[in-house]
C-alpha cells in the first residue's frame, strides 16, 4: 500500500502540520515530516477532517440504476468528502432482508470509494404492518444497526414501540421518517401562505412534530434510541431539545437543503425543489440553524435522493420529490454553519463525522485525527468557490436545487483508509 | 402586458384595465353585426390543450379564437398522445414544432401552466391550473362586475365557500384587488387556507354578517365529496350555514348582484330562485367570457388593430 505525506494541511482548522498517511493509518502528526518514498500530497491552506459519514443516502441500486448506482452514489459520496454513507432502505426490492442488505454491502465494498453501509428496513416491504426481520439484518455480513422505513413514516404507534424495543437486543436505532400520514395525504409543499397562493396542498409542521412528540415520549418509556430523519421546522428543534434535557436517547439530523432554501423556491414550480419533508420557512432555517449549532440537532445527513430526469421534469404534483445532496453538502455547510460563525471546523467534523458514526455505530470512522487512527480523512479548500454545474456531478442524476449557486469550500483529497478515493478534486476511480 | 398570462399577478392595474376596456371595444364592434368575426388574429394559431374536462371554458376560448379568426386546435388529453403516457414537456416540444403563437391550458395540477411556459416560445394562458388560478375567470367577472355596477373601485365583493380548492377565488381576490375592489371571503374555516390571513382580502366565518355589505356576492362551486373529507358535517349544514337563498339574498343592497362562476350546484351552495333572479349575473359572465377571452388573446398575441 502506497504511503501519503500530506504536507501542510491544517487539522480541524487548527495550525499546520504534516500528516503521514501509512498502511491505512495515520502514521504520525508533526512538522517537517519526512518519507522517503511517499506520495506527497501538497496541502498549504486546506482544512484536514476526518472522511464525513453520511447517516441518509439513497442509492437507487438495486430497482433504479438509471437514477443512481452504488458505483456514482459512491462516486459522488467520495468527491463530497465522505468516506462512510448509510444506503437508504427504499429499494426495489425493499431492503427487508439479510439478502438484500448483504447486496447492498457488497456492491459498496467492490466499488472500494466508500463504505457503504446498508439501512434495513423497519417493516416487510415498508408497508407499516409488520417487523422485518431486524435481527437477520443485523446478524448478517452488513451489520446493520440503522433501521428505517424512510420515505414512510412508521406511523402505527404500537408497531414503532414494539420497533424502539426490539432493536436494543443489538445496539441499533430507529431513524423514523417523522410524518404524520393522515395530516400529509396529497401534500406538496410546506403549508403556510406560499402554499396558500400557489394552490399547492400543503404539508403542516404539525405532522411533523406530532409524530416526534410521540416518538421521543416512546423511547423514553421503555429505554431505547431513536433517530429522528431530516428535521424541518422549528418546532421539531423545540421539541428534541425538550427530550434531550429530560435524557430521552434521541439523536436528529438536518439536510443540507433544509439549512439553505426555504418554501419560496416553490414559486417557480420547478419541481427539483420538490423534496419530503418540504422547503420551509425563514424562520424554520433559522432554528435549524441554531440547533445544529447548539447540537440539540446531532447531525448533518444529506436525503441525497437522486431521480431521473423524467420524474422531475414534470408538472409539480407529479414530480417525485427529493433532491441530490452528497457533493454540495460540505459546500452548504460551509456557506450557513462556518461562514457566518456558528460552527468551526471542530464542530463541522462533529456535525458531519464523529455523531453520526456514533450513531450508526460505525468503527474506524468519526475518529480524531490523530497517530494510529484509521485515514479516512478529507481535505478540503475553504477559500474556493465555485458555481454548481449539474453536468458536472458524478451522480447519475441531475437533480440539484444548487444549479448556478455559487457554493464555498472545495474537496481536494479524500483518503478511505489510506487510499485516496479523491485527489486534485477528482475521483480516483 | 406580459407574454403569458399565468396568474392574475401578471396583470397590474393598467394591464387589467386594457384587457377589461379591450372586452368593452369588441362587444360595441361586434353589437349588432351579422357576422360576429374579426380579422385580428388571421392566420395565427391557438391551440386548446385541456388535461381536464370542461366544456364551459373550452367552448368558450374556442369561439373566442374564432371570433377573432385564429386556426383553433383543440386537443384534449383524452384518446390523444397524453393518455398514451406522453408528458407535458413532450407535448409543449411538439406544440412548439407545429407552430401554436398561443396555448390556452387546462390543466388538474396548480403551476403546469408556468412549466409550459419554459417550454414554448407561444403565449401560454392559464384557463384553470388545479386549485391554483383561473385569471380570465377573474377578468371575466370584473367586466361583468363593471358592467353592472358601473364600477370596480371600492366595490365590495363576497366570495363563499370552498376557497380552499377554488382557483376561480385565488384569481378574483388577486384581481379585484388590483383593481381596487374590497374583497371578504366567507366560508367555514376548514375550506379556507391555512395562510389566507396573508392575502389582501377581509376573511370571515358568517355569511349574514357580511351580505348587508357586499356589493356582489360570488358564490363558489362546493363538491358535496367535500363532505368525506369532514370538510363539513353534510351537504345540508353547509348549505344551511352558507348556501344562498332568497331569504338571505333579501339581506342584500338594493343593486346587489349575485355571480356564480358555474357550473352550480342549485340546492346546495345556491338557491335556485336566487340563480334565476334578475340580480343574478351567471348567464351574462358566459357571454362576457367570450369578449374577455377575445381580448386577452388579441393582446398578447399581438393582432395589429383593425
Amino acid at each position: 500500500m502506497t504511503t501519503h505525506l500530506i504536507k501542510g494541511a491544517r487539522p480541524l482548522g487548527g495550525d499546520p502540520a504534516d500528516i503521514l498517511v501509512s498502511d491505512g493509518r495515520i502514521a504520525a502528526i508533526g512538522d517537517s515530516l519526512s518519507a522517503p518514498g511517499a506520495e506527497v500530497v501538497e496541502a498549504a491552506g486546506l482544512v484536514a477532517l476526518p472522511g464525513l459519514v453520511d447517516l441518509h443516502t439513497h442509492l437507487r441500486e438495486p430497482g433504479r440504476e438509471d437514477a443512481e448506482t452504488v458505483e456514482t452514489g459512491s462516486r459522488a459520496a467520495a468527491l463530497g468528502g465522505f468516506t462512510a454513507v448509510h444506503a437508504m432502505a427504499n429499494t426495489d426490492p425493499v431492503a427487508d432482508t439479510a439478502g438484500v442488505v448483504e447486496q447492498v454491502w457488497r456492491l459498496g465494498r467492490e466499488t472500494g470509494l466508500v463504505d457503504v453501509v446498508p439501512v434495513g428496513a423497519v417493516t416487510v416491504g415498508l408497508a407499516g404492518e409488520r417487523l422485518a426481520e431486524l435481527g437477520a439484518m443485523a446478524d448478517s455480513a452488513a451489520r446493520v444497526r440503522v433501521f428505517s422505513d424512510d420515505g414512510h413514516c412508521v406511523a402505527d404507534p404500537a408497531l414503532m414501540r414494539r420497533a424502539l424495543e426490539y432493536v436494543k437486543a443489538f445496539d441499533g436505532v430507529i431513524a423514523q421518517h417523522a410524518e404524520e400520514p393522515r395530516l400529509t395525504a396529497g401534500a406538496q409543499m410546506h403549508e403556510g401562505d406560499r402554499s396558500a397562493r400557489l394552490g399547492l396542498t400543503g404539508w403542516p409542521a404539525a405532522a411533523e412534530e406530532a409524530i416526534i412528540a410521540r416518538d421521543v415520549l416512546l423511547a423514553e418509556h421503555v429505554g431505547a434510541r431513536l433517530h429522528v430523519c431530516h428535521v424541518s421546522t422549528a418546532g421539531s428543534v423545540e421539541i428534541l431539545r425538550w427530550a434531550k434535557s429530560r435524557g430521552v436517547r434521541v439523536t436528529a439530523e438536518v439536510t443540507p437543503h433544509h439549512l439553505l432554501l426555504t418554501d419560496a423556491c416553490a414559486e417557480s414550480y420547478d419541481p427539483v425543489f420538490k423534496v419530503n419533508p418540504p422547503l420551509r420557512t425563514d424562520a424554520d432555517v433559522e432554528a435549524l440553524r441554531a440547533g445544529l449549532a447548539d447540537g440539540t440537532v446531532d447531525a448533518v445527513g444529506t436525503d441525497h435522493a437522486p431521480h431521473a430526469v423524467e420524474d422531475k421534469e414534470s408538472e409539480w404534483a407529479q414530480a417525485r420529490p427529493g433532491m441530490l445532496g452528497l457533493e454540495q453538502a460540505l459546500s452548504v455547510v460551509i456557506e450557513t454553519m462556518v461562514g457566518p460563525g456558528r460552527l468551526d471546523w471542530a464542530g463541522v467534523a462533529d456535525r458531519m463525522s464523529v455523531r453520526p458514526a456514533a450513531i450508526g455505530r460505525l468503527e474506524g470512522h468519526g475518529r480524531p485525527i490523530a497517530p494510529g487512527e484509521p485515514a479516512n480523512l478529507v481535505l478540503v479548500d475553504p477559500a474556493a468557490r465555485s458555481v454548481v454545474d449539474p453536468a458536472a456531478l458524478a451522480s447519475r442524476s441531475r437533480n440539484s436545487p444548487y444549479a448556478g449557486r455559487e457554493l464555498p469550500g472545495r474537496v481536494v483529497a479524500t483518503f478511505l483508509r489510506g487510499t485516496p478515493t479523491v485527489l486534485e478534486g477528482k475521483a480516483t476511480r | 402586458m406580459k407574454r403569458h398570462l399565468l396568474e392574475a399577478a401578471d396583470l397590474d392595474r393598467d394591464d387589467a384595465t386594457l384587457v377589461l376596456d379591450t372586452a368593452a371595444q369588441i362587444d360595441q364592434a361586434l353589437a349588432g353585426r351579422e357576422v360576429k368575426k374579426l380579422p385580428t388574429l388571421r392566420g395565427r394559431t391557438v391551440v386548446n390543450l385541456f388535461y381536464e374536462d370542461s366544456t364551459r371554458t373550452r367552448i368558450s376560448f374556442e369561439l373566442a379564437a374564432k371570433r377573432l379568426s385564429a386556426d383553433v386546435i383543440n386537443f384534449s388529453a383524452k384518446g390523444s398522445s397524453v393518455s398514451k403516457g406522453e408528458s407535458l414537456k413532450d407535448t409543449a416540444l411538439t406544440l412548439e414544432a407545429m407552430g401554436a403563437d398561443g396555448v390556452v391550458v387546462r390543466h388538474s395540477a396548480s403551476g403546469a401552466p408556468h412549466r409550459l411556459a419554459n417550454w414554448v416560445r407561444g403565449s401560454v394562458v392559464n384557463a384553470g391550473d388545479g386549485t391554483h388560478e383561473h385569471p380570465t375567470q377573474a377578468l371575466l367577472d370584473a367586466y361583468t362586475i363593471r358592467q353592472r355596477l358601473g364600477r370596480l373601485d371600492g366595490v365590495r365583493v363576497t366570495i363563499v365557500g370552498d376557497v380552499l380548492h377554488s382557483r376561480v377565488a385565488r384569481s378574483n381576490v388577486g384581481l379585484l384587488h388590483t383593481l381596487g375592489a374590497e374583497v371578504t371571503l366567507v366560508a367555514p374555516p376548514t375550506l379556507l387556507p391555512v395562510g389566507v390571513g396573508s392575502w389582501p382580502a377581509h376573511v370571515g366565518y358568517d355569511l349574514d354578517a357580511a351580505l348587508p355589505k357586499s356589493d356582489v356576492v360570488m358564490m363558489l362551486r362546493v363538491q358535496a365529496e367535500r363532505m368525506n373529507a369532514s370538510f363539513f358535517p353534510s351537504a345540508r349544514e353547509y348549505s344551511r350555514r352558507y348556501g344562498l337563498d332568497a331569504r338571505r339574498m333579501a339581506a342584500l343592497p338594493d343593486d346587489a348582484i349575485v355571480m356564480h362562476p358555474g357550473p352550480m350546484n342549485r340546492g346546495m351552495e345556491i338557491a335556485a330562485e336566487v340563480a334565476d333572479s334578475v340580480r343574478s349575473t351567471i348567464v351574462e359572465q358566459v357571454a362576457n367570457g367570450v369578449s374577455t377571452r377575445m381580448a386577452v388573446l388579441y393582446l398578447l398575441l399581438g393582432g395589429s388593430p383593425q
